[in-house]
């Protein structure tokens, strides 16, 4: 007799946020499919619905923890946090499309439905507990992705970017594949716990399985490396960036990102912490993720000087930002301060994705029709006919430069105290001096804008409504983590995924 | 490993080759060469070929491809299944039906939107 | 009974080979069909670790599922965007992809 869970054991309850988002999507479609052609404007606000839906459960179920499908599936506040991250982008990718889709020409409803059910993978990712899972969330948070890419059809920019989004995604999860198949065959088990207690035998046993667990988690570092477009796996970024559709690039540049780090946390915090070869006293793969965070951060903020393009300045900036959440991955790797670096990961995100929504939507408040009107000397003269963007296009500049008062800084704020107690202090004076780096390009926007003449002739004389809803709400983020930032602490401190982890195998 | 259990796969090759073989062998031995173009013409079902080998599709045909594909691909799920039918019980035939209705929705949605019509 | 060994070696070349034809082939269909190779050889890996180290458990045939099933709805996506693209251009040559710059 093959053993089966019953109804009890299953815990639906724990699943429900991720369970009613893709739901709520496949009712949509369905519901799509009726709608008569003068109707079809309901499908964008019966998605944002869906997802305030998801989220109003989230928010509710927050206390609820505990495993799912066999212990396939858990729910813990780390996945608590990333729902409310995942939701909230896309809510707001939602708002900020609604009317650039009309405008230009886009307006087809699979938008909406190819935005919820990646977000669905987001939040299946954040909620894994099994390799397998991890691997078919990615798939289910990237092939949306790569339609996505390509949704201004017959534009030429945009296919481009679709079939090199897509060439270079699916190579990379061929990678993850591999990975996952060396350290299956090392370990005997996908199931995360079950890995880090074999991991931990093999460690001790010192039985040279653990070499193939090094490649394993090497390639998996790689795989995860591309989604989260970090140096050296970044070249495919500023390319797709600026060849999407803009509220596509500003869903994927955080969206993508929150995956990507909540399959990296977990596979390697919880999975493989005890990979500790050499008689060093953190885990194996810290130098290597050290490493490539300050190749990101020095490549990303250097590379995006050279940007007239804002949209692939903001892709290489996105590069620099993926560098000092990888900081603080690198952090959680050290025993000691894993569940701050965690912590800090994890609230660096939900900053990252404010700040960065609110700085895309600016930019399809500026954007043309025909995708034109976004290079930096666009924005010449911006103050004189629209103060109060103009304010907000800089306020959000300063919080991705990480200025005090601003949520971006708190974000920064976390990350780096992670790194200097994990010991890592070269790293984050790196950190630190890039971030300088960076403030030359972001306060550049600002000196466009406000300091030099010209006629920034702009796309719409008023502002839709729904992006003016999706810019609040990404300006009120920004503000209130930047002046109250003991509200983060709160959110945070509670996120113990490695110690429950470690006590649990 | 033993040879012997492997000669038996070599001589059922040989034996697989030589009997086609030997017709063909023998035919093109015996029989008489006398070409027309109405016997050097391509053989299609008897019909006279119309036109070039080489066209282009019609752009539907790959989508009905892709289509068939994705849900030829998605019965690898029912095999083992089945497979286990015998010995699973209530909570597995409920999945199962749960998989099988979301797919007749993807079916219905691909027919609503027009991606099943041939014109 | 082969070792475990030599499955191991056939899936890591069909992984390199894969990963070769990926750099170094210039049609995007070729592209995608060495990156089903590649998780193809991956396929391989996981059916004998199964096999040969945990055979009592189902995880690893369940996951060579899960590959085979993912890996089909990508190559779906991934050549209805280059049917799309070789409508407009009549070339599906990555190198004819330059008006973003690489």
């Amino acid at each position: 007799m093959i053993e089966l869970p019953t109804l009890e054991s299953l815990n639906v309850v724990v699943t429900l946020p991720a369970l009613a988002l893709v739901l709520g999507a496949i009712v949509l479609l369905l519901v799509d499919v009726f709608l008569p052609e003068r109707r079809r404007w309901i499908t964008g606000w019966l998605a944002l619905i869906g997802v305030l839906v998801s989220l109003g459960i989230t928010l509710l179920t927050t206390d609820r923890t505990g495993e799912a499908f066999g212990g396939m599936f858990v729910a813990d506040s780390f996945t608590a946090f990333l729902n409310v991250v995942v939701l909230i982008t896309a809510a707001v990718g939602i708002l900020i499309a609604m009317d650039y889709l009309r405008r230009t020409d886009m307006n087809r409803s699979e938008y909406y439905f190819l935005l919820l059910f990646s977000t669905g993978g987001m939040m299946f990712m954040g909620a894994a507990n099994d390799l397998i899972v991890i691997f078919v969330a990615l798939e289910l948070l990237s092939i949306p992705l790569y339609v996505m890419s390509g949704f201004r059809r017959p534009e030429t920019r945009s296919e481009e970017s679709a079939l090199k989004y897509f060439l270079l995604g699916a190579f990379s999860s061929g990678f993850l594949v591999y990975g996952i198949a060396l350290i299956y065959g090392a370990t005997g088990s996908t199931h995360l716990p079950a890995v880090w207690a074999a991991v931990s035998a093999i460690v001790e046993g010192g039985s040279s399985a653990v070499y193939l667990v090094l490649l394993g988690a090497g390639l998996i570092v790689v795989a995860l490396g591309f989604k989260v477009a970090a140096v050296p796996f970044h070249m495919w970024t500023p390319d797709v960036y600026e060849g999407a559709p803009t509220p596509v690039t500003a869903f994927m540049s955080v969206g993508a990102k929150a995956g990507g780090f909540a399959a990296l946390l977990r596979v390697l915090v919880i999975g493989l912490p005890s990979l500790i070869v050499a008689e060093q006293t953190a885990a194996a793969w810290v130098d290597a993720l050290a490493l490539i965070a300050a190749l990101t951060m020095i490549l990303g903020n250097f590379a995006a000087i050279m940007q007239t393009n804002l949209k692939r300045m903001l892709a290489y900036s996105s590069i620099a930002h993926a560098g000092y959440i990888l900081m603080a991955v690198a952090a959680a790797g050290h025993p000691a301060v894993a569940n701050q670096g965690v912590q800090a990961a994890l609230m660096y995100l939900l900053t990252y994705a404010f700040t960065n929504l609110g700085a895309f939507g600016i930019i399809i408040a500026v954007e043309r029709n025909d995708g034109s009107g976004v290079s930096l000397d666009d924005l010449r003269g911006f103050s004189r006919q629209r103060p109060w963007l103009a304010l907000l296009m800089a306020f959000f500049m300063l919080s991705l430069t990480g200025i005090p008062l601003t949520a971006g800084f708190v974000g920064k704020w976390y990350v780096f105290w992670a790194s200097i107690n994990a010991g890592q202090v070269v790293l984050a004076v790196i950190g630190v001096l890039t971030s300088v780096v960076g403030a030359f390009y972001y306060v550049r926007v600002i000196v466009r804008m406000f300091l030099e003449e010209g006629s920034a002739d702009l796309a719409q004389p008023r502002l839709p409504r729904t992006l003016r809803a999706g810019l609040i709400v990404a300006g009120l983020g920004t503000l209130i983590f930047g002046v109250l930032p003991f509200l983060a602490a709160d959110m945070t401190t509670g996120i113990q995924i490695a110690l429950a982890a470690l006590g649990g195998g | 490993m033993n040879l012997n259990e492997w000669a038996f796969v070599g001589i059922f090759l040989a034996i697989a080759g030589i009997l086609p073989a030997v017709p063909i062998l023998l035919g093109w031995l015996l029989g008489p060469r006398k070409p027309n173009p109405i016997k050097t013409d391509t053989y299609e079902c008897g019909i006279e070929t119309v036109g070039d080998t080489w066209v282009q599709f019609k752009v539907q045909y790959y989508i009905f491809a892709l289509v068939f594909v994705i849900f030829d691909v998605e019965m690898l799920f029912l095999f083992p299944w089945a497979v286990a039918y015998q010995r699973l019980d209530l909570f597995a035939f409920v999945a199962m039906t749960i998989f099988i209705l979301l797919l007749t929705i993807d079916l219905f949605i691909l027919w609503r939107k027009g991606a099943l019509e041939w014109t | 009974m082969i070792p475990l060994w030599m499955f191991l070696v056939v899936g890591a070349a069909l992984f390199a080979i894969g990963v070769f034809g990926v750099l170094a082939r210039r049609n995007a269909i070729a592209i995608l069909m060495s990156i089903e190779l590649m998780l193809n050889a991956v396929n391989i890996n996981l059916v004998a670790f199964w096999r040969y180290l945990t055979p009592e458990t189902m995880s690893g045939q369940a996951f060579a599922i899960f590959v085979f099933v993912v890996a089909v709805a990508e190559a779906a996506v991934g050549l209805a965007l280059i049917v799309a693209i070789y409508r407009r251009r009549q070339s599906v040559v990555a190198e004819d992809m330059n008006v973003l710059k690489w």
